[in-house]
């Protein structure tokens, strides 16, 4: 199999492993989204429980869990090992660098814009991925973990939406650059077809970030 | 004009090297940057000074050797031209501008604004080759390639390996240069037959010569004196996937 490894650890290689596994954390945005809308329903949270509830017992998500968490972890890895051969590329650096008259801002801080996600990452497991997993919740109406109290509970704090919605900003910005640039790596460039890519990654980048964002808002102007 | 020039010099390359500041004064508009640098090193020369090194040949915008970092970009402000083909006019009167050799690691510095720029050439004799049968000139159009093809292929050809896309990158990486090389070659007849050997081979040199991973920033293209597009990039990334699954080895 060493042509694989040779493959997989080449610059080109490298990038197709950051393309594909973004992609697929693209994907999951979507069906998160969807998920937490049922935080937004008035009925106690009866809904989103019993959905949570579905998300950590059923066996077909349970499995594509596992494979997201790798997939989380192997873009996190792998960016960390091109950041370093990256910068090794350039030992001695500039002066003076006019990024911004050849670039966009995302483009140049992928790394960064990244670093924020993963910071909220850790953030976001620990107070309600954890919670649902291993904490101490009380059980709703309908005999679920009432993982709805432990959310609204947070999203009563101004700081804690603070966090989520800059976060939320971080992320527009990775996914501005990241939608499109994966299919890029991916060999998909095509006069046809990029200009609607890079349209719909925009569009991408604003949407599913703003909605995420505009529920712990509503949450917190109701509580 | 008068210029305040911030140059980077250095002895040779174990040398840490750093800036010095040169006022010039007397520049005509009209002059090229590099004539510009010429008047200096006349000035430097009369004073007993070591000139400035930099590399240049045609002096018309087609070899590629001109290499500088000019104000934060290669070639400095003015897009699709080298270093040769900007014109003082492009600066303002009185304006400090900073000049520095490309940095790279597979692009050692040799003297001052002077970098060898020899890794370029071990990645074209990986793959960057034909195989020909030898013989008499072959008559022109024995081999068809449609009108947008052949442009296509000429776009990347256009090429002159004058390491701009590496300066520019926040990378370094060379994957701009690279993927033209590839590019010019798999889109026609005469490429076929080392295509998939010609792009395992480049991007195998290219990251033993240690040049950075591409992030598609952009840089590269933007500042290309010759305007070779992303789309390179794309499809040198086909040819490379595509040859590792298929190949034979």
């Amino acid at each position: 199999m060493s042509w694989l490894s040779d493959t997989l650890t080449s610059t080109i290689g490298r990038k197709l492993v950051m393309s594909l596994t973004g992609l697929f954390l693209i994907i999951f945005l979507v069906v998160h989204l969807a998920g937490n809308f049922q935080l937004l329903a008035d009925d106690g949270g009866l809904a989103f429980n019993a959905y949570a509830k579905f998300m950590t017992s059923n066996p077909i998500i349970k499995t594509t869990s596992y494979g997201l968490y790798a997939f989380i972890l192997i873009h996190i890895i792998m960016s960390i090992a091109l950041v370093r051969k990256n910068k090794a590329a350039r030992p001695v650096g500039y002066s003076e660098v006019k990024g911004s008259a050849n670039s966009s801002f995302s483009s140049r801080n992928m790394g960064i814009l990244g670093f924020i996600i993963f910071v909220f990452l850790v953030i976001h497991l620990r107070n309600f991925w954890y919670e649902m997993h291993w904490g101490a919740i009380q059980m709703d109406d309908a005999g679920n973990k009432d993982l709805y109290k432990v959310v609204s509970a947070a999203f009563s704090e101004w700081w804690y939406v603070a966090i989520y919605v800059l976060c939320m900003v971080g992320l527009a910005f990775h996914l501005s650059h990241g939608f499109s640039s994966a299919f890029q790596t991916l060999g998909v460039n095509h006069s046809k077809y990029t200009p609607f890519i890079k349209k719909l990654g925009i569009a991408y980048a604003i949407l599913i970030p703003f909605a995420f964002a505009l529920i712990p808002i509503i949450m917190f102007l109701n509580s | 004009m008068k210029f305040k020039l911030k140059i980077w010099r250095q002895k040779n390359n174990q040398d840490k090297g750093g800036f010095k500041t040169y006022d010039l004064d007397g520049v005509s508009s009209d002059m090229s940057f590099l004539e510009m640098i010429d008047v200096l090193n006349e000035q430097l020369i009369d004073k007993d000074e070591d000139p400035v090194h930099f590399d240049h040949d045609c002096r018309e915008g087609i070899c590629g050797m001109c290499s500088m970092y000019i104000n934060g970009e290669p070639h400095g402000p003015l897009r699709g031209v080298t270093t040769c083909q900007l014109h003082m006019r492009s600066f303002s009167d009185g304006e400090t501008i900073t000049i520095e050799p490309w940095r790279a690691k597979a692009f050692p510095v040799i003297k001052d604004l002077a970098v060898d720029r020899s890794a370029f050439d071990r990645v074209i004799q990986a793959g960057g080759y034909i195989s020909v049968n030898t013989g008499g000139t072959p008559d022109a159009n024995e081999i068809p390639i449609p009108k947008t093809v052949a442009d296509e292929a000429f776009d990347s050809a256009t090429c002159i390996g004058c390491g701009a896309c590496v300066a520019a990158c926040k990378n370094a990486s060379a994957m701009l240069f690279v993927s033209a090389k590839i590019s010019q070659l798999s889109m026609l007849p005469q490429g076929q037959v080392e295509r998939d050997e010609r792009a395992e081979k480049m991007v195998a040199q290219m990251d033993a010569e240690g040049f950075g991973a591409c992030t598609n920033t952009g840089a590269c293209s933007a500042e290309c004196p010759k305007g070779i597009d992303l789309s390179n990039i794309a499809r040198m990334n086909r040819e490379y996937l595509g040859a590792k699954l298929s190949s034979g080895k």
